[in-house]
């Protein structure tokens, strides 16, 4: 059952990523983006992970995308211009692409670890421990945070203002 | 019972997936979305690593990392809107004012 949850999930997430890829418009992009950041935070789930698999969803596919969806549909983006990639690109970069993945997979094989395997509900992630762990340990993280949201939040207005210089 | 490489090959084509976007796209729109893809990749190999490691500063970092890419949407979204106004497009090729 777990099994079968995670690939069904993953295969949406993985077929999100290439649709993503694939799209020519960006509001399609952006709704596939969507289709992703869900099922993450149902993977999420599927790791125990409850506190941030809410936060995924109210933040991630909730606030930053509606904001993107937003910008998309207020400056009317057109379609995505397609480049024809240059030669060098298509001599050298594919199979050194090729190249580096055989290298990559086969210096990790060598190393590889023993490796467990995960039970259902290892580990749950309630709101109430991350909490705990997020004011003490790291509170002084926490705090930075608030100044760089402060930040942000300023510079989005200075930025869309319309200046009367 | 998963196997913890799983989640990480999950995590390594999401985030290969926003390296691919981030390069051949060409709207800028698109290239923000594409960075979005690969930080949720890198969350998602932080979760796996924090149950496989039993602690919770796993999820601790998930949450900077997604309030960082809160800050850095609303900004860079900001300065998107703020670019079209003046050059019309969106297109990044054509932002090149800074090129030599």
């Amino acid at each position: 059952m777990h099994q079968f949850l995670f690939l069904l999930f993953g295969a949406f997430c993985v077929g999100g990523a290439i649709n993503l890829l694939l799209q020519k418009k960006t509001i399609n992009s952006a709704l596939s983006l969507i289709v992703v950041m869900g099922s993450l935070a149902l993977i999420y789930l599927l790791l125990g992970a409850e506190f941030v698999a809410v936060v995924q969803v109210i933040i991630y596919a909730g606030a930053i995308m509606v904001l993107y969806v937003f910008v998309i549909m207020l400056l009317n983006a057109g379609d995505e211009e397609v480049v024809k990639g240059s030669n060098v690109a298509k001599i050298f970069g594919i199979p050194g692409l090729f190249a580096g993945g055989i290298i990559g997979i086969w210096v990790l094989l060598q190393h590889r670890p023993a490796e467990k395997l995960l039970p259902i509900g290892a580990m749950y992630g309630p709101a109430d421990k991350v909490g705990e762990l997020l004011f003490t340990k790291y509170l002084l993280a926490f705090e930075v945070t608030s100044i760089l949201v402060l930040i942000a939040i300023m510079g989005a207005v200075v930025l869309t203002r319309r200046s009367r210089v | 019972m998963i196997p913890i490489s799983w989640y990480l090959l999950l995590s390594a084509f999401l985030f290969a997936c926003g390296v691919t976007g981030f390069l051949t796209k060409r709207n800028v729109i698109t290239l923000f979305m594409s960075i979005e893809l690969m930080l949720n990749g890198v969350n998602l190999s932080f979760i796996a690593f924090a149950t496989r490691l039993q602690t919770l500063d796993g999820h601790i970092f998930v949450f900077f990392v997604m309030v960082v890419a809160a800050a850095e949407a609303a900004v860079g979204l900001a300065i998107i809107i703020s670019v079209y106004r003046t050059r019309e497009t969106l297109n990044v090729d054509r932002v090149n004012l800074l090129k030599l």
